[in-house]
């Protein structure tokens, strides 16, 4: 019984890893950028969560609500500086977007202070689900429903509409794009955006689960890189089974081996790369 | 006749490297313009200044009688300028239908339907990936999806190079019915018998400069300019 939970929290763990992953991926392959920053809008969602939260208004309200606020924050650091850089190498990506992720962690320390905090699981989703042995948190069945709804809604809205085509075809050129009449320089400031948005999401959910501390956004990101190495660099599936592999790896070693629980994440990345060098589902 | 297309004394660089000196050039409404000359003289660069790919530091670039000297490709691409690059730009892994759909713009006079009129081949093959379809099928989807924008002026870069003869001639058929629907085309090609089929007029360019100008029937009558200019004899 206690693998079953364990499982499960691997999958709503995952889950939340999947939506922190897929936006690294996405912004990767439309725009052939590493973002380190990617941690620090994971951490920017939780924070604008936890401080909404804190002022009374309702979790359904500040959920969306601090998506939104970080990706218009991400869309407007993408429009002022980053799209400056993207020429350039990718160790001049990092060097930029460390800063930007040391900013925002510095920025939420001195609006937040240092410590952190917990944010109460809304009151609809407070209890738990009881049949006979199994006993279940709301809130962690809600994080996983709701973001497998949203997966697939993503994979649909990717996959099957021509906003979705335009994003991918983005990713194959931008010179093509341009000559079709597109203006590419919104399309990746929007697609940045989203990206980050969903980092943002990803903060909200898990803010009621792993409550807040300034420091949630590194852990965070080394977890997306992770993810979206295993999977394969661009690809949504990839981030999906990946971001659930990993979370179950780590879940079920926190119950076998919990002082080895986050090695083995990387002992699987390792392997990975070992063997498959372009991940489970990598095109590049 | 107004002009669909004129360029005058455009000057555009890679980097430090001079590589457009002055060419000056129309396209008239409904006819399709050849630019010829050797590898490197300077014929794609022509047309990526006009499309703002390569953005000219000097000179004037105007479509249908608006100047569009300094805008950006995507938005001379809106005011009814395609260019079909030479390598295509075919996204591979998108299908043939997605290829057309994105390029699909409100107030463009062609439908898919249409589309699929002229370009059957396309039809049978629309759920497959780009990356699947024969050079002869990229290029055809390349001008398709071109035609798609709604263009006034399509500038085309080496449309056959490289295809079978077959293809040649199902492509030149093509060609002729988009202009027949009213697109003026500006055409950059090494086969000198596909554009004397298709060309009104002719363009030579050598080192970034225009140094000869004929009328079709002109240019076939003179062997010694294709001699002198293009070093073939078609």
């Amino acid at each position: 019984m206690i693998y079953l939970f364990q499982v499960l929290n691997g999958i709503g763990l995952g889950m939340l890893y999947f939506l922190l992953a897929v936006g690294l991926s996405i912004i990767f392959g439309l725009l052939q950028f590493v973002n380190f920053a990617h941690g620090a809008f994971y951490l920017l969602g939780a924070y604008l969560t936890y401080d909404l939260v804190e002022r009374d208004i309702s979790f359904w309200v500040a959920m969306p609500a601090a998506a939104v606020i970080v990706a218009l924050v991400a869309g407007l650091t993408e429009a002022s500086l980053l799209r400056r850089i993207y020429k350039l190498p990718h160790t001049f990506h990092i060097l930029v977007t460390v800063g930007l992720a040391l900013v925002i962690q510095e920025f939420v320390i001195v609006v937040w202070g240092p410590l952190g905090g917990s944010v109460a699981t809304p009151k609809s989703l407070a209890g738990v689900l009881i049949i006979g042995d199994f006993i279940y948190p709301y809130y962690r069945i809600f994080a996983i429903c709701f973001t497998a709804v949203l997966a697939f809604v993503l994979y649909w809205a990717l996959e099957r509409t021509r906003l979705g085509a335009i994003v991918r075809a983005g990713s194959e050129s931008t010179e093509t794009m341009a000559l079709l009449g597109y203006d590419t320089l919104r399309i990746n400031t929007a697609v940045f955006a989203f990206g980050a948005g969903l980092a943002g999401l990803a903060g909200a959910l898990a803010a009621p689960i792993r409550g807040v501390e300034p420091f949630m956004g590194v852990e965070a990101l080394s977890v997306a890189f992770v993810v979206v190495v295993i999977g394969g660099m661009g690809s949504y599936v990839g981030a999906l089974a990946a971001g659930l592999l990993v979370g179950v790896i780590q879940s079920l070693m926190a119950t076998i081996w919990p002082e080895g629980a986050r090695l083995m994440i990387y002992v699987a990345m390792a392997f990975v790369i070992v063997t498959m060098p372009r991940g489970l589902f990598g095109r590049v | 006749m107004s002009e669909a297309l004129r360029i005058e004394d455009i000057h555009s660089y890679y980097g430090k490297s001079h590589i457009i000196q002055g060419v000056s050039l129309k396209v008239e409404e409904g006819e399709i313009v050849t630019l010829l000359g050797r590898n490197g003289a300077g014929k794609t660069s022509t047309l990526k200044s006009i499309s703002g790919l390569l953005p000219p530091k000097r000179g004037h670039v105007w479509i249908s009688g608006e100047e569009t000297t300094g805008w950006p490709a995507y938005r001379t691409a809106q005011n009814g300028l395609a260019l079909v690059p030479e390598h295509r730009g075919i996204f591979g892994l998108l299908t043939v239908e997605e290829n057309l759909r994105i390029s699909q713009r409100r107030g463009a006079q062609w439908s898919l339907a249409d589309i699929y009129q002229i370009f059957p081949r396309l039809q049978e093959r629309r759920k497959n990936s780009g990356g699947q379809l024969s050079g002869g099928e990229q290029q055809m989807l390349a001008i398709a999806r071109a035609l798609l924008g709604g263009p006034k002026v399509l500038m085309l870069d080496e449309p056959v190079e490289g295809l079978a003869p077959i293809i040649v001639e199902e492509i030149v058929a093509q060609i002729k019915k988009v202009r027949d629907a009213g697109v003026s085309i500006l055409l950059v090609e090494q086969n000198l018998a596909v554009c004397a089929e298709l060309a009104d007029r002719h363009y030579i360019i050598e080192l970034g400069k225009v140094v000869h100008h004929a009328t079709s029937a002109e240019f076939i009558a003179d062997h010694t300019v294709r001699d002198r200019y293009l070093g073939v004899d078609a």
